[in-house]
């Protein structure tokens, strides 16, 4: 009789691994609640850090007179806190990746999806995906030591810091985003508007341009606000190569500096707590905290909004 | 008919001459992404090769720049590395079994959801603001490897989350039915039907999102990570530097000789980089068909 009861025993064995598994089954979801929601405490961390201590600074420093001053000169007398100069080198920065990178990185879409053969897009996109792992202290390094000498060909009176070289450089950096998420979203067009439009005696080209981009807009767009945004904070190709001359200019041969590359300069020193300069770096922090969030918010609305469903 | 049919054809020959311009030019602005990396290896490899000797892995960093090593650099990179792997891998998986497994569709999961990927976005020195404010100013950390881990480990985070949650979805429906309908509870059909078809995706994820985590400098320079280390870290609390930093201490330097250690510098941490990206890729080649 004894011999037929693994049956008893097993159930036995069952009830006990149950409860223990009940209590597990009560503690981990908690636990890994708990890792979850460690991304909001981060997001919460950051909005009250950046907030408290900016906050401190503009009790000295009036947010008009931040917003709208177009000197920005922290440390030397007299001390003058207007950010335009660097939200201004930013922008320079940012445009000189944009005009560089948009083009490029839309064609490069076009012919990866529309033109290349599968063997030229095997070897292309994963070439692509290593730019797009590249550390950007090594850009910084080629865009001083490769760009920057080959444009003072182009413009024998350009400095060593500059903002066109660093702005080039940028935009090589967020070239691979650009392309790589435009072309997900061109290769989502399905094949029969493809189809259709050759069947009518369409080239390459106007499928491309008339058909699969219009459909694939929405991913285009919101790819371009990303490299924007990415762009925007990028911060060791700027502090490398194009300087610490906070200046409103357009011109991008001068040496400017960005709101990234003023806190690592700043941080550099051992700023003590407290004081001013110490605050500089959680109000330009708050503003690039603010300019990039929005920017993230628009290209998951633009992706989200304009999606065409098919 | 005729006329018809001509001008057809000087149309459709027009349209094909520009079809063909532009696939040059297509063509050739795809190159310029790859003559962009290929112009930088040439540059860093003609600029450092000379300077790779076995000094650079013995002698710490110095004021003189023929006796300038990484060993400080390298080994604060290794052990940061090892520490925020562990920590990074367990919050994140953590995190992606819970939004994947657990959580359900509701609006507060949406929220987390969308709060994730805007973090993938936010860039990388506020989570160096953030980690002067809180670790190293808050709690009181200091300069030291700690912060660093902790910093590095936020920063990543997200990515890790999103790259898991993706393998997570990748788990067929059916191996959850088959464990659910074995008798097994939620966290036994997790840890034991789900998981195990999860981990190389999980794992490719994770050391793609930590070679990412290696090449960044800005963060570590704000919370203050030492560009003159001439020793090397004993516990958490030793202030620590690691290699981007010192490659951008050699790049801010105006002597020539500096910039040659730079670029040598830089290959050592392209081939770490490289290493970890063809352990990622074979992983994920290796096991993406047993699924």
């Amino acid at each position: 009789m004894n011999k037929t009861s693994p049956v008893a025993v097993n159930t036995k064995s069952m009830t006990f691994r149950r409860s223990k598994t009940r209590i597990s089954d009560k503690i981990i979801p908690i636990l890994l609640g708990l890792c979850a929601l460690l991304s909001v405490f981060t997001t919460i961390g950051i909005v009250y850090t950046l907030l408290q201590e900016s906050v401190i600074f503009f009790k000295e420093v009036p947010v008009w007179s931040f917003l709208t001053g177009t000197t920005w000169s922290p440390i030397l007398p007299p001390k003058e806190f207007g950010v335009l100069p660097l939200l201004g080198g930013t922008l320079l920065i940012t445009g000189i990746a944009i005009l560089f990178a948009v083009p490029i990185g839309l064609a490069c879409a076009i012919y990866l999806n529309e033109y290349a053969p599968a063997r030229v897009r095997g070897v292309v996109k994963p070439v692509l995906e290593v730019l797009a792992g590249v550390p950007t202290i090594v850009y910084g390094y080629f865009a001083l030591e490769t760009v920057t000498p080959f444009l003072q060909k182009i413009f024998p009176n350009m400095g060593i810091f500059n903002a066109l070289s660093a702005g080039i450089v940028v935009g090589i950096m967020v070239l691979p985003m650009i392309s790589s998420l435009s072309e997900d979203a061109m290769r989502a067009v399905p094949k029969s508007l493809r189809h259709g439009a050759y069947a009518l005696g369409a080239t390459r080209f106007e499928v491309a341009l008339k058909i699969v981009l219009p459909a694939a807009l929405s991913g285009v767009v919101s790819s371009f606000v990303l490299a924007f945004s990415r762009a925007i904070g990028e911060t060791m190709i700027v502090t490398v190569a194009a300087g610490a001359t906070p200046q409103l200019t357009l011109n991008p041969l001068e040496s400017i500096q960005t709101m990234t590359s003023y806190i690592v300069q700043v941080s550099m020193g051992d700023v003590p707590r407290g004081t001013i300069e110490y605050g500089t770096i959680f109000a330009v922090g708050l503003t690039l905290f603010v300019i990039t969030f929005l920017l993230n918010i628009l290209a998951q609305w633009v992706a989200r909004r304009f999606r065409e469903e098919y | 008919m005729e006329q018809l049919n001509l001008g057809d054809s000087k149309g459709i020959n027009r349209r094909r001459r520009s079809d063909q311009t532009l696939h040059i030019i297509f063509l050739a602005c795809t190159s310029i992404g790859i003559l962009a990396l290929m112009a930088l290896i040439v540059t860093i490899v003609t600029d450092g090769i000379f300077r790779l000797s076995p000094d650079l892995f013995t002698n710490y960093p110095s004021r003189i720049a023929d006796k300038a090593g990484l060993k400080s650099p390298i080994v604060g990179t290794i052990y940061l590395l090892l520490l925020m792997a562990p920590l990074s891998f367990i919050l994140g998986v953590g995190a992606a079994i819970f939004l994947e497994e657990y959580a359900g569709r509701s609006r507060w999961v949406r929220l987390i959801q969308l709060n994730i990927s805007t973090l993938a976005g936010v860039p990388s020195i506020i989570y160096g603001i953030l980690g002067l404010a809180i670790f190293v100013r808050g709690m009181n950390l200091g300069r030291s490897l700690l912060s660093g881990v902790l910093t590095m480990t936020l920063l990543v985070l997200p990515i890790i989350i999103v790259a898991a949650q993706e393998a997570l979805r990748a788990v067929p429906k059916n191996r959850r039915d088959a464990s659910y309908a074995l008798g097994a509870t939620k966290w036994q059909t997790v840890s034991s039907a789900v998981l195990p078809s999860a981990i190389p995706g999980i794992m490719t994820g994770v050391i793609l999102a930590l070679s990412r985590a290696i090449g960044e400098t800005a963060p570590l320079i704000m919370i203050g990570a030492l560009t003159y280390v001439a020793f090397l870290p004993e516990n958490l609390l030793d202030s620590f530097t690691v290699m981007p930093i010192q490659i951008f201490n050699w790049i801010s330097r105006p002597s020539e000789a500096f910039h040659e250690l730079a670029a040598s510098g830089i290959i050592l941490l392209l081939i770490m980089l490289f290493i970890m990206n063809i352990i990622a890729v074979w992983i994920r080649n290796k096991y993406s068909k047993n699924i």
